[in-house]
């Protein structure tokens, strides 16, 4: 515990952050007061746009060349530092102030081994350790959890699993004992379960240590689990704070209230999901005793003719899907759940097993013989920002399948372009707006619409919503759940995030190492999960416990 | 059509009964939408339409000299000979009195020639390969990008070099050198293009749509793919210049009394004590030419960005 | 490792063949008549010799053999280190070559040693400025090196470092103050060329999430450009310098006959001149070789500088 007075490690008084770009100016910030006290755990949740990251950025003094402070003042460990230089900063970051970064997979130097990274903080923050580096290091490895840490140590990071990568830069952050830690978006880029012990690790480091952590997250539950106070962000400016009970429990604003009912982790309590009603009705899809083997890529030679590696993707999956009904298929990464996908949608082959479409047998069919089934099989792309051509309007993204499959005159393909844009609840407008002009929603709708062109029976969405804001996820999810119930297609849902399963999922299947680990109504799964992975997964979801 | 209800599940979704735009909004084609924003981006870049005059001027005086100076670049003035620059002379005079700024505008028109051919071979002959290398991948790739290993192994001055010594000079033969040299680079840019687009997850959705490659090949591929290869085009044009420009000055350029740039800068190489602007000024010439088409080339690709 | 190694060599071997066989196919199967053009270029007219004479002319050079048969027994003499006699002079090619190669390695060697550390130097400069004006001129510079014939610039060196300030001299090979104007004359494309490249790849490597994770540590600027940056952004420069060796040579060609210098590159020059078949033949063979190699070198040096190549990933 730093024994020194209660003066707060952080004092933010009405600042005003504004960014010059071009012609253009943006207030991130505006007015914003914040303090954090040491030993505190304060949480900021804000969606995209909603200037935690410039605040967190201010708060290291990483804000960009074009970033303004306007107004107010910013104090950080007791001084001053609203105009400071750079030479300024540089004292405090590390040993005052240290940043665990967004996304593990690119904030290491890929070039340098990875004891190396973590000694270069060590020496910045204490200064030239001479041969107690090493121990240093080795040190502060164990201290975050990395097992075998000589051997670690030496490594480079693309050697290391995400998790471990994570690790690292937690040790990295910490190696100047710093009074205060920023992390930044702490469970975007990782499976919930490696997060979530991440995250507890991370919890018993910081209070351990008696130093104040500041949590920037566009997830209101990964706030409520770990913070003492939320503090909700929109538009720039501070809307609500609280402790986390009170802010969940009764919200005194409506921005706050929209949050919590669109997060799918709050929205529905347990015990109502599975008030759908698994009627039984006709199967569509079935997939029966699925196994699919890849051969590993060995080293490029001409001459090398050894047995390559092998990887079991898919062991023995079976589940069936039927119309009009959602089935939610889960894993984290390497479950097995993308290569379900690709194999359902025609692009790979199964090594073993059978696909069963509308009773008729489609494993293994060629390209030219799959084709007709196109109309009535279709897929959601995962990311909104890659899947639309840039250079093709709405309307000629949206009508492009129907032009694939046969002929039609100008006119029948403006109509049907029409309907389709009605459908997905986007303005006439958009047919002549180019992707670049669209958010992240507005493009998910285009690749509904395109989707719905043919006329589907089945419908596949890989991971639909997770690029996009919580707000924006509960509006699509909407949308997906209406044109079910309209047009009567069948879904089949493939995501990691439990929470959003929930949503709209009638039936489950849990997969993990490419094996079917749970299967079942979701109301069943959610209530009652038989299969120790599950539970594992339900308590993973932040929030929940609440 | 039913009416969403938005209020119990996502207060944050806006209300879209209401039609208030009309029925018929007119769908208008990308095409035209493209062509007017690069036009006007390009506009704002006043280097670039510096530079777009300097080498508008340069095709001129390729194609019509003698709009651009009314002097006789053969004829012998022998009293007019070594004059420095003035204003009736803008680059001076030569040894035999002939204006310097005329045989530099005559001398555009081999060089521009040879340029403009070898760029289009390499286009051509490079974007095919390449093409056919990033989208069948495999053999064919690795076939291709061993043919294109041995084509780097010979640079364009080699090659020319060669060349000239079996049939002598020619523009053609010149032409086809210099674009054999050029020819790897637009095959590699257009094989990495096209592998990199052919990934892309809209393609992926345009076959899950039921197109066929060569509906996805000429509608989505090759399309995103040739920003790359048109602005390499305008580089190597200026690249172009300069191997031929080489060529002449070694003396395997056009016969004299042609004018070509090199033979010019060759012959004023013995009076550059004497009369430095004799070899200097169309050396500039040339590298104004070249400096201007690199910066097209820049203004392109960032635009295109 | 080691069937990677083989089959690089092997890789080289080929393409090396392949320009070896265009170049042949080129200069004695292009030609209408290469009897004729050969006994030019030996100094004999072809109509003073009698019909005899001809078919012993086309026998003691070889063309009375077949295509295949004379490419074979070419490349034969070749492997035995024989690259033939010169139509010109009659001399051996290889005593011209060997008088004339070390010549050039070592205004080849000096130039790309000034053009990396000009190249790495200046781009560098260019980066760590915080100045806005003097940087944005400084990024301009080297598009200007790469638009300047490479002959131009050796005449203008002449005119100011040789005649107008006399420092150095301007023709000949005596010493190493002809190499200095010479040298600097061939270093300028390239260096522009790795400039450019450089200052894209500094910029590129700034932007990315480690260097924020680097600055989060309290580094400062210099620390961080020597430490973090440079390493990840000149490893694609290695790949380039043995692309580049094909402009060098091209270069050295045009830098020798400006500065009148002794060399491969200007044999090539009188060679083309003269129409002297197997000087050609020699002298773009042994550049093939040289670009051959130095890739070689490039594709081996590579994952010994690139963590990610070498190591295979390991995911626990």
């Amino acid at each position: 515990m730093t024994g020194t007075s209660q003066e707060p490690i952080i004092d933010l008084t009405d600042l005003s952050v504004r960014y010059h770009s071009g012609n253009q100016i943006v207030d991130a910030v505006k007015q914003v007061s914040l303090t954090i006290a040491p030993g505190e755990v304060v949480a900021i949740v804000g969606e995209s746009g909603s200037g935690k990251s410039t605040l967190a950025n201010a708060l290291i003094g990483l804000l960009s060349d074009n970033a303004e402070v306007r107004t107010g003042t910013i104090q950080v460990g007791g001084e001053d530092m609203t105009h400071a230089s750079e030479g300024q900063w540089r004292t405090l970051r590390g040993r005052v102030v240290g940043l665990v970064p967004q996304d593990p997979m690119v904030s290491l130097n890929p070039t340098m081994r990875v004891g190396r990274q973590i000694g270069e903080a060590v020496e910045r923050a204490r200064g030239p350790r001479g041969r107690s580096l090493d121990a240093d290091v080795l040190e502060l490895l164990e201290q975050v959890g990395i097992d075998q840490p000589v051997l670690r140590a030496r490594q480079y990071p693309h050697e290391l699993s995400g998790g471990m990568r994570q690790r690292v830069l937690i040790a990295i952050a910490i190696a100047g004992q710093p009074e205060l830690i920023v992390a930044d978006e702490p469970t975007s880029a990782l499976d919930a379960t490696v997060q979530r012990r991440i995250l507890d690790h991370l919890d018993v480091l910081v209070k351990g240590r008696g130093i104040s952590m500041l949590i920037i997250t566009h997830d209101l539950g990964v706030a409520a689990d770990r913070a003492d106070r939320v503090l909700v962000m929109q538009a720039g400016r501070i809307v609500e704070q609280g402790p986390p009970a009170s802010i969940l429990r009764a919200p005194a604003e409506p921005y706050t209230r929209a949050l919590i009912a669109a997060a799918p982790a709050f929205r529905a309590p347990l015990s109502q999901i599975g008030a759908k009603p698994v009627t039984a009705t006709l199967e569509i899809l079935r997939f029966e005793a699925v196994s699919k083997v890849f051969a590993l890529p060995g080293e490029a030679s001409w001459f090398g003719r050894g047995p390559k590696p092998l990887f079991q993707a898919l062991d023995q999956v079976s589940f069936s899907v039927h119309t009009g009904q959602t089935l939610a298929i889960v894993g984290e990464s390497g479950s097995g759940k993308t290569t379900s996908l690709r194999i359902a949608l025609g692009l790979d082959k199964p090594t073993s097993g059978r696909i069963i479409f509308e009773g008729r047998d489609i494993t293994g069919l060629g390209w030219n013989e799959f084709r007709p089934l196109r109309r009535r099989i279709q897929l959601i792309q995962q990311n909104p920002f890659a899947s639309l051509d840039p250079r093709y309007t709405v309307f000629e993204s949206i009508v492009e399948p129907l032009q694939s499959f046969g002929k039609y005159t100008a006119a029948e393909l403006q109509a049907r372009a029409r309907q389709l844009v009605d459908q997905v609840r986007l303005p006439r407008l958009a047919l002549n707006r180019l992707p670049r002009e669209l958010s992240g929603g507005q493009r998910q709708r285009v690749a509904i619409a395109r989707a719905l062109a043919l006329g589907p029976e089945l419908l596949f969405l890989d991971e639909p919503v997770s690029a996009l804001d919580v707000s924006i996820q509960a509006q699509i999810l909407d949308l997906l759940g209406d044109l079910q119930r309209d047009l009567g297609m069948s879904y089949v849902l493939v995501s990691h995030d439990l929470a959003v399963v929930s949503a709209i999922a009638h039936q489950i299947v849990v997969l993990r190492g490419g094996r079917v680990v749970e299967h079942g109504a979701a109301g069943q799964v959610f209530g009652n999960p038989q299969a120790a992975y599950t539970r594992e997964l339900l308590e993973a979801i932040p929030g929940r416990v609440a | 059509m039913t009416t969403p209800d938005f209020t119990h599940f996502s207060p944050l979704a806006p209300a879209y009964d209401d039609r208030t735009d009309s029925d018929d909004v007119p769908i208008r084609s990308a095409r035209l939408r493209r062509w007017s924003e690069t036009l006007s981006l390009l506009r704002g870049h006043p280097g670039f339409l510096l530079a777009l005059a300097f080498i508008l001027f340069v095709l001129l005086a390729a194609a019509m000299p003698t709009l651009l100076t009314r002097f006789d670049p053969y004829a012998t003035v022998p009293l007019e000979k070594l004059r420095a620059p003035s204003l009736l002379h803008w680059f001076g005079t030569d040894e035999l009195g002939r204006d310097l700024y005329t045989r530099v505008v005559y001398g555009a028109g081999l060089s521009v020639q040879a340029a403009l051919l070898a760029v289009s071979i390499a286009f051509i002959g490079g974007s095919t390969l390449g093409l056919f290398s990033g989208f069948f991948g495999g053999r064919i790739d690795a076939v291709i990008m061993r043919l294109i290993d041995v084509m780097l192994a010979l640079p364009s001055l080699l090659l020319a070099l060669v060349i000239v010594t079996a049939i002598g000079f020619g523009t053609l033969p010149v032409a086809i050198a210099v674009g054999f040299g050029l020819l790897p680079g637009f095959a590699r840019t257009m094989r990495a293009e096209v592998m990199r687009v052919k990934t892309l997850a809209y393609v992926e959705a345009a076959r899950l749509g039921g197109a066929g490659w060569g509906r996805i090949l000429v509608n989505h591929i090759l399309p995103n793919a040739s920003g790359a290869v048109v602005v390499l085009a305008t580089l190597d044009f200026g690249v172009a210049i300069l191997v031929a420009s080489g060529l002449s000055f070694l003396g395997f350029g056009a016969a004299p009394p042609a004018a070509e740039w090199g033979t010019l800068i060759a012959n004023g190489r013995k009076f550059l004590i004497t009369a430095p602007w004799l070899p200097l000024l169309p050396g500039m010439f040339v590298a104004l030419a070249v400096f201007a088409l690199n910066h097209i080339s820049r203004t392109l690709e960032e635009v295109s960005k | 490792m080691k069937t990677y190694i083989i089959s690089r060599i092997t890789q080289a071997l080929l393409v090396l063949l392949g320009a070896y066989t265009i170049t042949y196919v080129i200069l004695y199967l292009l030609p209408s008549d290469a009897l004729s053009l050969m006994l030019t270029a030996s100094g004999v007219d072809a109509d003073t010799l009698s019909a005899a004479q001809l078919a012993e002319a086309r026998h003691h050079y070889g063309l009375d053999r077949g295509v295949v048969d004379q490419y074979l027994h070419l490349l034969g003499n070749l492997l035995r280190g024989d690259f033939g006699t010169s139509l010109s002079t009659g001399s051996s090619v290889t005593t011209l070559l060997a008088d004339r190669l070390p010549q050039t390695l070592m205004l080849a060697g000096c130039a790309i040693t000034l053009s990396v550390t000009a190249g790495v130097g200046f781009a560098y400069t260019a980066t760590w400025l915080r100045w806005r004006p003097l940087r944005l001129a400084l990024r301009r510079l080297p598009a200007l090196g790469l638009s300047v014939p490479v002959f131009w610039t050796g005449l203008l060196l002449i005119q100011i470092f040789s005649f107008t300030l006399g420092w150095f001299p301007s023709m000949g090979n005596k010493g190493f103050a002809s190499l200095v104007l010479p040298a600097v004359t061939l270093s300028i494309p390239s260096a522009a060329i790795y400039a450019q490249v450089l200052m894209r790849s500094f910029d590129d490597v700034w932007g990315e999430s480690y260097i924020a994770t680097a600055r989060a540590k309290g580094l400062s600027r210099a620390q961080i450009q020597w430490r973090h940056v440079l390493r990840n952004a000149a490893l694609p420069i290695l790949t380039l310098i043995g692309l580049q060796i094909g402009n060098t040579v091209s270069g050295a060609v045009l830098v020798e006959t400006v500065f009148t210098r002794v060399g491969v590159g200007r044999l090539a020059q009188e060679s083309v001149l003269r129409q002297d078949i197997p000087v050609v033949l020699a002298v773009v063979t042994i550049s093939a070789a040289a670009f051959v190699t130095i890739n070689l070198i490039v594709d081996l040096l590579y994952p010994l500088l690139d963590p990610r190549i070498a190591r295979a990933a390991k995911v626990t």
